[in-house]
Formats: structure tokens, sequence, C-alpha cells
């Protein structure tokens, strides 16, 4: 099990160091995904396999799909598809797919060999889990969902498209 | 079989937080700095379920599930920051916005 963990490190750093000095916005991304699935493998390890699926879930998924949208977002117009034809040229996918077939290596290993316990220590099931969520930690998932919700509203304002004078007028005040 | 320590674990969220860190402050670029920032909420989790795998507790998964959901949330209202940067200075650049009014 140590070795998975030493594997599945290397990678976690080697891609988020790729990851935050790149200058492509969405190679980044890519080694991203690659830190996140290498973190849900030290999570494994580590006897906590409901939060390595819901960093697979949530961080590899959900929060790389908001950043995707807004890269694309920012760049609209007929540069765009230029763009998009040097991002997605076939080579500057190797790295992450290196890195991945790493990671693949290791879980085609880690269900070859059948381990129920891991690394000496009992994974926590989702039952204890979700009975410790719902007893003594009630008041902080009833503060997460007002967090979520003030995110929701938060996002929803400041993502609002103002009309167009209201716009030109509120870009005349900030040139002030 | 030897287990993995708590030091390696703890070494590898002290590294990833302090790469996020650099990120956050050598990049000036707002899309990167997010980025940054997520990795930083993502070692500090990290850190969480290596203390509970240490005592064998289910409470640092727990904090870890509070950590996931302040993130979703900081990376929303942040990148619509992004874009409202975006549409009043026409660059991502941080700096740009500097300046405060009042």
């Amino acid at each position: 099990m140590n070795e998975v963990f030493y594997v599945s490190s290397v990678v976690a750093v080697v891609s988020t160091l790729v990851a935050i000095t790149g200058v492509n916005a969405i190679h980044s991304l890519l080694y991203l995904i690659v830190s996140f699935l290498a973190i849900a493998l030290v999570f494994f390890t580590l006897g906590a396999p409901v939060v390595a699926a819901l960093e697979v879930i949530i961080y590899a998924g959900t929060i790389i799909v908001l950043f995707v949208f807004v890269v694309m977002i920012l760049n609209l117009g007929r540069e765009s598809v230029e763009q998009e034809k040097r991002w997605l040229r076939p080579t500057t996918l190797i790295g992450p797919a290196l890195l991945t077939t790493v990671l693949m290596g290791e879980v085609i290993y880690l269900l070859a060999r059948n381990t129920s316990t891991l690394s000496g220590v009992e994974a926590i099931q989702p039952r204890e889990l979700g009975s410790a969520l719902f007893g003594p930690y009630l008041l902080g998932v009833e503060l997460a969902s007002m967090v979520l919700l003030a995110g929701l509203i938060g996002a929803y304002h400041l993502g609002r498209r103002y009309r167009r004078d209201e716009m030109e007028e509120r870009r005349d005040e900030l040139a002030e | 079989m030897a287990s993995i320590s708590m030091e390696q674990g703890l070494l590898l969220a002290g590294v990833l937080f302090s790469l996020g860190l650099i990120g956050v402050l050598a990049r000036r670029n707002i899309i990167f700095i997010l980025v940054s920032l997520e990795v930083m909420l993502n070692a500090a989790g990290l850190a969480f379920v290596v203390a509970g795998y240490r005592w064998g507790q289910a409470d640092g998964q727990i904090i870890f599930l509070f950590i996931l959901t302040m993130a979703a949330a900081e990376v929303s209202v942040g990148l619509a920051l992004a874009l409202q940067l975006y549409r009043h200075f026409k660059t991502l650049d941080v700096d740009a916005a500097s300046k405060m009014r009042g």
C-alpha cells in the first residue's frame, strides 16, 4: 500500500507543479485534473474511499467544469476556433495522459491485490461517516447549506450581465 | 506491511500547500490564482484526512466535506468575479483592478 501512496504523491506534486507554472489555462486545467485524481488515490490509501469518490466527482468533475466554462466564455469570437485547434493538439495531451496511465496502473494493482483492509487501518465506511455527519455535525451540515446558498446568490449577482447603458455608466465611473 | 506514517502524509499536504501559495503569490492571471487557491484548499483537506487516518476517526473526513463545500462556493464566486474583471478591464490581470473607489 505504501508504494501506491508514494507513486501517487509524486504524480500529485509533479502535476500540481506543472499546473501552476503553465502559461495556457486549458493545459493547466488538464494537469490539475491529474493532480486531483492522484490525491483521490492518496485518500483511498489513507482509508477514506468516500472522500476519494467525492474528490473525483466534485473537484475533478464539477470545479474543473466551472473553470473550463469560464475559460471558454472569455475566449468568444472568431480567433477562438484557431485557438481551440492550437490548444487541442495531440502533443499537449501526452503529459496528462502519461500521468493518468500511471494512476490507472495503480488502480489495477489495487484491484488485483483485492485488499479488504487498507494499509493495516480499517477504511472508514460510508455508514460511519453518515451517522457522524447527521449526528454531532448536524449544525455544520446546516451551515454548509447556508454557505452554498450564499455562494449561489453571490455568483448570480456578480455574474449578471448589466444592460449596456448601465455598463457604460459603471465604466465611466471606474475610469475616473 | 508498514503503514503510511502521519509525517509522510503531512509532508505531502505541506508541499502541495506551498505550491498553491507560490502560485497565488507569483501569478497575476486571476484564473491561475483561483487554480492555486483550489490546490491550497485541497492540501488543507488532505491534512485533515491524514489526521483522521492517524486516529482512525471519521471526523477528519467530515471536515474535508466542509472544506469541499466551501471550495465549491468560493470557486463559483471567484469565477463570477473573474468574468466581471474581464468585462470591465478587458484583461485577466488582477493588477488592473488594484485601485479602490471611495
